[in-house]
């Protein structure tokens, strides 16, 4: 069997070219670690360990829940199997 | 299933398409229906890499209609009877119960996914700031009842985190705000990029303070804008960074 090797994009290499140097004034703009609070989690991701049982869905209505914002959209469903804490369908 | 689950609040929704395209990684653990010898386990797994054919499960949320999916690598960590300790990175959209129950076909004993734990998603891994939602309850009740933000700010990432697996450019104070009004990258208002950027890849533009300004599908090359005067480099697709902060210059 052939098959070809693709590279995962985690291990791609990228270098980084300058077309034309240029400064940045501190009148504008905020370093993404100096946001204020709410700034930080209107512009925030959580890297969430997902706990067995719940689905993705159930577990992002949780993390809005308890951050207390308004919307959240998870990065790829984790299944839950048939039968592990859901509603049959 | 656990494991790795980013979630964006709020404005950081518009980028999950970046996590998305930065591909997946689970070990998990296959249980074989019969007898099978350890060198045959593992040329089966190494037969599924590449691109793979999945037809999506009856329970799956996409269209039933056969895909084609990249297998960047899959290997046997362990062995022990008729339990396969296994290690797979794939592109978004695979189904492991899936791949695993093919590779049993293959075997022809049969077999079926066990468990399975998400070690990466994109540029999000279990082995930096992965945080249970405990965490992020204790980190809340830090800040009602003690006034400390210290530690939410800590479970919480910047959305720039999100695009870290993306090709970049880097555009001057100039050229933000048009750009947060819509208006596409042009040649003249980028100062850095990264390279290996290909027309139609999804490209992270950022200022220069480091801040994710918006998510732009290129129309040029690396190399096509290093050396171009003019002319659009980039379409703008999601705006990210608020108007207001930076100068309107037009």
């Amino acid at each position: 069997m052939t098959y070809k090797k693709v590279a995962p994009p985690w291990e791609v290499e990228r270098r980084l070219l300058v077309r034309e140097e240029a400064e940045t004034s501190d009148k504008y703009g905020i370093p993404p670690d100096k946001r204020p609070l709410k700034d930080h989690i209107r512009f925030g991701y959580v890297n969430l360990d997902k706990p067995a049982g719940p689905s993705s869905h159930e577990v992002t209505a949780w993390v809005k829940k308890i951050l207390g914002v308004s919307h959240a959209g998870h990065g790829g469903t984790l299944e839950t199997p048939p039968g592990v804490g859901e509603t049959p369908l | 299933m656990t494991g790795v689950l980013p979630i964006g609040l709020e404005e950081s929704t518009k980028t999950v398409q970046a996590v998305l395209a930065g591909g997946k990684e689970y070990v998990g653990v296959m249980k074989l229906h019969g007898d099978v010898d350890f060198s045959r386990v593992v040329k089966a797994f190494k037969e599924f890499t590449g691109e793979i054919y999945q037809r999506p499960p009856l329970r799956s949320s996409v269209k039933r209609r056969i895909r084609t999916r990249t297998i960047y690598y899959v290997s046997v960590i362990e062995m022990d009877g008729r339990n396969v300790l296994f290690k797979v990175g794939c592109q978004s959209g695979t189904y492991i119960r899936k791949l695993i129950h093919d590779v049993g076909e293959v075997l022809g004993v049969g077999a079926h996914m066990a468990e399975l734990r998400r070690t990466r998603a994109g540029p999000y891994t279990e082995d930096e700031n992965l945080v249970r939602l405990q965490d992020l309850a204790d980190a809340k009740a830090y800040l009602d009842e003690k006034g400390d933000e210290s530690w939410l700010r800590k479970v919480i990432l910047p959305v720039e985190t999100s695009v870290a697996l993306l090709p970049k450019v880097y555009v001057k104070d100039s050229a933000v705000e048009a750009i947060c009004y819509g208006a596409h990258v042009a040649v003249p208002g980028i100062s850095k990029l990264t390279s290996g950027i290909n027309p139609g890849d999804l490209v992270a533009v950022m200022s220069l303070k480091g801040e994710l300004v918006a998510l732009a599908r290129a129309e040029m090359s690396s190399q096509q804008i290093m050396e171009a005067e003019r002319g659009i480099a980039l379409k703008t697709e999601r705006v990210i960074l608020p108007k207001g902060l930076y100068p309107k210059t037009w």
